[in-house]
């Protein structure tokens, strides 16, 4: 069982961020670290390949600056290898760009039975590249996973959603993007961590992805950021003073959201 | 010093456990008086961080001390200052020794599962008469064949309720003074092995502290750690993880400490502004801050005099100061930041109070300052005291 993880290394959410003004996108040129929302599918996928009594994980991910901090940490949790996309003309490429550099990545990993993703980015949060990876590689796409199971040639997902989950299946390979906080991820051991220092990153840039420049990044991006505005504050809320019928106010405050 | 990439990871790997594996559980642990060392400390073995510079043929990870450093540091953010203690007693109090002297049986006995994390390990020193004062120790082994029968007490024994087995330090002979002590590895499922009592404490609350008694136990002779009779000398070398782990620790927790005071200042409003626009109030905290700043840097100093293979002299004297600065710089931190949270600051529902509590024990545990200070001065050779 051959699994693909995509991952992104984002900066530190724990660091105050900060957009660069002139692209008005989010400085990207410190150090990067594991978005943890992809934490969650490298976890699936170490159980997937333990469960199946063998194959690999491989990780492909893209970063600026041949940046590898992230990566490690997916590797010292257990990830065979992995594939890097680096390369200066990526520069604010957009989420369908991402979806194509991350598709031809996918493409070098010989054998691929699954391919698996967070269901958005901890920075971005477009919640595209999952579905547009797997049109671009013309396969099956199934979001939202909360468990996966592999029967055969099938792959079977529980798939949340705000009233359960419905249970789907399609044929392998497939891209499923595995929802936040739906198993445990492992910490990365000492030896784990030992170990990650010689598992091979396999650095490419858009040449060798086969991907024309002008196709990716500001050049090649279909949509611009325009104007960026701070958030508004927040208004002040609603202070209800209990006069033994307090909990009337709630339940109808509540009920007036249709949250109960 | 340098830190790699590797050693940055290992601190997210620590700053992450005690993130979500520890601190969730604090307050419940604090309202007990104790804390699960037998569910926390395999998963801690599992990591690695119990055995980091031990020998891999026992399960260690056979890393460099600043590993250690940074597991120290990390540790000491744990918003219960009695699990961070506990779990240094495991590594570096009760175990040193062990696996500094004690033979291949009893580490792949005792040491290995302390490890993984299968066992709990204590380290039993002070009794009701002799704390500072180790040489005035009165607990007896007495050899009777392949056997050592062993009668005394032991007071203020950290993880003393839920210890496997103790590092214990004994009378052997009668030679008296600092000679004629060993160090003996006491399984507490041994006959005559008891816990008088739970001792109730000012802080470190989630931790379990106790008194033991020892009557007619019989430990085989092969469980002494090392020679016999250089209890008291291998017993001091334990003393030096023991107080640099300590002041690892307390940097770590200060640095939270102030952060934690920060934000409270710069939310806080007075006289129409945040507390933090106050001058006196920020130059107080960059001045601690300063202190803390100053305590680290010496703390990987002491490091890299390990790393260095530096004498057990310079290391005694290094980790004697470490300590001893710590001890005092984390009353001055834990004082400055309840009294800058003012009255909420001194309300048990607010983390300084647990702080205040826990960070007193720091010039008293592990060799008081006035301990410190004795060392150093006879170091010194300033006379005798």
């Amino acid at each position: 069982m051959n699994i693909v993880v995509c991952v992104k290394q984002i900066p530190d959410p724990a660091e105050p961020g900060a957009l660069d003004p002139n692209t008005k996108t989010l400085k990207r040129d410190g150090k990067l670290i594991l978005d943890e929302s992809d934490s969650y599918g490298v976890e699936m996928a170490l159980q997937l390949a333990d469960a199946a009594g063998g194959g690999e994980v491989t990780l492909v991910s893209m970063a600026p600056n041949s940046e590898t901090s992230g990566l490690r940490t997916a590797l010292a949790m257990g990830a065979a290898k992995s594939v890097l996309v680096s390369d200066p003309a990526l520069s604010g490429t957009d989420a369908l760009g991402t979806a194509k550099i991350l598709a031809a990545a996918i493409k070098r990993v010989e054998g691929a039975d699954l391919i698996l993703t967070a269901t958005e980015s901890s920075d971005g949060y477009t919640g595209t590249v999952p579905e547009q990876i797997a049109e671009l590689l013309g396969l099956p796409s199934i979001t939202f996973a909360k468990s996966i199971a592999i029967d055969g040639g099938t792959v079977k997902v529980q798939r949340q959603t705000e009233a359960g989950y419905d249970e789907c299946e399609a044929p392998l390979p497939a891209v499923v993007s595995v929802t936040a906080g739906v198993v445990e991820p492992r910490y990365p051991s000492f030896k784990g961590i030992m170990a990650a220092k010689s598992k091979p990153v396999d650095e490419v840039d858009c040449a060798a992805l086969g991907i024309d420049p002008g196709s990716v990044g500001w050049a090649g991006g279909g949509q611009e950021i325009v104007t960026v505005e701070a958030a508004p504050a927040r208004e002040a809320g609603e202070v209800v003073e209990d006069d033994g019928t307090g909990f009337e106010k709630i339940v109808a405050f509540l009920d007036n959201l249709k949250v109960i | 010093m340098q830190f790699t990439e590797e050693h940055d990871l290992f601190r997210r790997t620590v700053r992450d456990f005690v993130e979500r594996e520890i601190n969730p559980y604090a307050d419940e642990w604090e309202r007990q008086g104790i804390f699960p060392a037998h569910e926390l400390f395999p998963k801690l073995g599992a990591l690695g961080v119990l055995g980091l510079e031990y020998d891999p043929a026992y399960g260690g990870q056979g890393a460099d001390h600043l590993y250690t450093v940074i597991y120290g540091e990390e540790m000491g953010r744990c918003t219960t200052g009695g699990v961070a203690m506990a779990v240094s007693v495991q590594t570096d109090m009760a175990t040193p020794a062990l696996a500094r002297f004690g033979s291949h049986e009893l580490k792949e006995r005792y040491l290995a599962p302390a490890i993984r994390g299968d066992m709990v390990a204590a380290i039993a020193v002070t009794e009701p008469d002799a704390g500072s004062d180790v040489a005035g120790l009165r607990t007896r082994a007495v050899r009777d064949g392949d056997e050592w029968v062993i009668n005394g007490t032991k007071l203020y024994i950290t993880n003393g309720t839920q210890a496997d087995w103790l590092c214990l330090l004994a009378r052997t002979s009668d030679e008296g003074g600092y000679r004629g002590m060993s160090q003996i590895v006491v399984p507490t499922d041994t006959p005559g092995f008891a816990v008088s009592r739970k001792l109730d404490k000012l802080g470190q609350r989630s931790s379990d502290t106790a008194e033991l008694s020892f009557v007619d136990m019989r430990v085989p002779v092969a469980n002494t750690i090392g020679e016999i009779g250089q209890g008291f000398q291998q017993q001091m070398a334990q003393f030096q993880n023991e107080r640099l782990i300590a002041s690892y620790m307390a940097t770590g927790q200060m640095v939270v400490a102030i952060e934690r005071t920060i934000d409270y200042l710069k939310q806080r409003q007075a006289f129409g502004r945040p507390l933090l626009d106050n001058q006196y109030l920020a130059f107080s905290m960059a001045e601690v801050l300063a202190e803390v700043e100053l305590l680290r840097h010496y703390n990987y100093a002491c490091a890299d005099a390990i790393v260095s293979g530096a004498d057990p002299i310079t290391v005694t004297k290094m980790a004697s100061i470490a300590k001893l600065k710590a001890g005092r710089l984390n009353r001055v931190v834990a004082d400055t930041c309840i009294q800058f949270h003012g009255g909420i600051g001194y309300m048990e529902e607010t983390w300084t109070a647990r702080f205040f509590r826990d960070s007193r024990l720091l010039s008293i545990g592990g060799g008081t300052d006035e301990v410190m200070l004795r060392i150093l001065t006879g170091l010194e050779g300033w006379g005798k005291l």
